[in-house]
């Protein structure tokens, strides 16, 4: 049953992919072979990049939601993706880090510093992290860190183009080179939270029932909001904040193959890489000639997804 | 308290017509205002301070009023129309309007505020499941407030230049494009539809005892409810369109006016020049205060963010609500 799902999330992506090509050699049918080559070869990174990254934010926000056991986490609303770009443009606005690598280095940190302060905020008070105090620590950390980025962006043209290809989130301006550079922090991450599936599981079962499980819960949990800040981190680094993606797979995955989580990471993996990769056809194809972005498309799938799960919870009245 | 609220807002319309790049006095400024020819005075102030100064006030009332309205009428300050989308609704609509249909004037009013009502609406039948819990219309607004973001980025997207000005505008706010233009609708509005929301106050107050005891008072409920909805909408809708959704105006106005008036009496007068108050102090600010001139709406979301942040966690720790 699972391997079917694995097998069918493979071949969605495979198959957009080929589409994809089909659809280039279409559009290029009157010009020379060449021509249609040099855009297949520009859509390969792009297309391995939103690969690695939609599976990287699909992980992480399955851990996130096993960590805070809150079903509207996901990198975006809580504000981690928002942290990380505010650390990257910092960065590049004032400290002169030109080197894509310093900006991975930067997206991790902006990540992680973001991640800790919702978290705080969220689980003030008596009664924790509810899935209402996190997404509204979540929105409000957001929008901070959006008026900020805005107040800095403002004054510097030279740097306003490359912030707006940012914002809505893109995986255009891929090469090999910078996948190359973040293939080891996405690696590094995804062994991180797959190592800890084991502990999410017990994790799901409340703190004390963990802790009489032998498992050391503080310490699973540290580790497995690593693996997942450092997965966002590398991803917003490099293709800017894409809400959404995390929350809307692992959703989709726990509806079908249950909430074991070593297997749920793996499919989120596969699912995350084939909705970004599909989102980001989808956006080439829809506004021909010109493109969408695939931040704004995941955005209008995931909005709606968002509500119908706020829909199913029983909410706390404010 | 209220009178020191209208004196403090006189000051800053004063303010924001005196200083910029080069300051003139207030003989100066009187006279350009009477209609008098003032050399260099009749250009700056007439024609650029003071159709801003103008329209900062209007959208500042607007803001504010509209603001506290929802945030009465639904008893939970983070139900503001610029948190739960309902001023991007009207930003979506306008950019669409005039970026990309390129019209202007009452169509792209009718436009905007077609859409915030319309976005209210689907904003609560979306949370409406045995009655609408507060908090679910708050992440049900929180999630259409994210999708009509990435709407506006599309749409800019699509124009023929990307323009960052633009761009700001429809999703911060700003009065870099302030003209008397939309500053006619925008007055229209508010004398229209102040007054509508000013008669109703008494009854918003009393809806806050919930809505038995308010129908045993003697308030229509759901008449009191759709008039007020519609109005508060209206006013935000077209100070929208003037100047896109100055970020957090809304949604500071009431909690800071309450600060400032305490319990017992009605917040809409109140919070309308608190919100007036806010946009011209953040215009000034913005204006003057940096090397770089910067739009109302980064300065006030640079303000009113932390400040939700500080009510969220103040709310969290004492376990009650905003």
């Amino acid at each position: 049953m699972t391997a079917l799902v694995a097998a069918a999330a493979a071949s969605v992506t495979i198959g957009s992919r080929d589409v994809d090509w089909s659809d280039v050699v279409a559009a290029l049918g009157g010009s020379s072979e060449t021509l249609a080559e040099a855009a297949v070869t520009k859509r390969i990174p792009r297309t391995l990049l939103a690969v690695v990254v939609g599976g990287s934010l699909a992980v992480a926000g399955a851990v996130m939601q096993g960590v805070t056991r809150n079903p509207l986490a996901d990198p975006g609303i809580l504000g981690v993706n928002m942290g990380a770009s505010l650390a990257v443009l910092v960065g590049i606005a004032w400290f002169g880090l030109t080197a894509p690598s310093t900006h991975i280095w930067v997206g991790i940190a902006g990540a992680g510093i973001s991640a800790v302060f919702v978290y705080a905020v969220g689980s003030l008070g008596r009664s924790g992290a509810t899935p209402l105090k996190l997404a509204l620590a979540g929105t409000a950390t957001s929008a901070a860190f959006a008026s900020f980025i805005t107040a800095v962006v403002l004054p510097r043209g030279d740097i306003s183009d490359r912030f707006q290809s940012w914002r809505v989130g893109g995986v255009g301006g891929a090469s090999f080179d910078t996948i190359v550079l973040a293939a080891p922090f996405f690696v590094a991450g995804l062994l991180v939270c797959l190592a800890c599936a084991r502990g999410l599981n017990s994790l799901a079962l409340g703190d004390d029932v963990a802790a009489g499980l032998g498992e050391r819960v503080a310490i699973t949990r540290g580790a497995a909001a690593f693996g997942a800040v450092v997965l966002c981190g590398a991803a917003t680094a490099i293709a800017g904040p894409i809400s959404f993606v995390g929350l809307v797979v692992p959703h989709l995955f726990r509806m079908l193959t249950g909430v074991d989580h070593r297997w749920l990471l793996p499919l989120c993996a596969l699912g995350g890489a084939s909705l970004l990769t599909a989102a980001d056809v989808v956006g080439r194809v829809v506004a021909r000639p010109s493109e969408i972005d695939v931040g704004i498309i995941t955005a209008l799938i995931g909005a709606p997804f968002f509500i119908h799960v706020v829909r199913r919870q029983k909410l706390r009245a404010l | 308290m209220l009178l020191v609220l209208a004196v403090l807002v006189l000051v800053a319309l004063a303010a924001n017509l005196m200083v910029g790049r080069t300051f003139y006095p207030p003989g100066d400024v009187v006279s350009v205002i009477l209609g008098q020819d003032v050399a260099g005075a009749s250009f700056t102030v007439g024609r650029l301070r003071l159709p801003r100064a103008v329209l900062a006030l209007l959208v500042g009332l607007c803001f504010g009023l509209g603001g506290v309205t929802f945030q009465t009428m639904l008893r939970n300050p983070l139900a503001s129309p610029d948190i739960i989308g309902i001023s991007l609704g009207a930003s979506a609509a306008a950019a669409f309007a005039i970026v990309t249909l390129q019209v202007d004037g009452p169509v792209v009013s009718a436009l905007a505020i077609t859409s915030g009502l319309g976005v209210a609406m689907l904003i609560y039948l979306l949370s409406f499941r045995d009655g609408v819990a507060g908090a679910r219309l708050i992440l049900v607004g929180i999630a259409v407030a994210l999708m009509l973001e990435s709407v506006i980025s599309y749409l800019l997207e699509q124009a023929a230049a990307w323009d960052f000005q633009e761009a700001t505008r429809w999703l911060a706010g700003s009065l870099n494009s302030a003209h008397w233009g939309d500053v006619v609708p925008t007055l229209v509005a508010l004398v229209v539809l102040g007054p509508v929301l000013l008669a109703s106050g008494r009854h918003l107050d009393l809806l806050q005892l919930g809505d038995d005891t308010a129908s045993a008072l003697g308030v229509r409920v759901e008449r009191t409810r759709v008039v007020a909805i519609v109005a508060a909408v209206g006013l935000v809708a077209f100070a929208t369109a003037a100047a896109g959704p100055i970020a957090f105006v809304a949604f500071l106005s009431g909690p800071i006016a309450a600060r400032l008036i305490g319990p017992g009496v009605s917040l809409l007068v109140p919070s309308a020049l608190v919100g007036a108050l806010l946009v011209l102090v953040a215009d000034l600010a913005g204006q003057n205060a940096f090397d770089h001139r910067y739009p109302v709406g980064v300065v006030t979301g640079v303000l009113g963010a932390p400040y939700l942040i500080y009510l969220i966690v103040r709310s969290n720790r004492t376990g009650g609500s905003l």
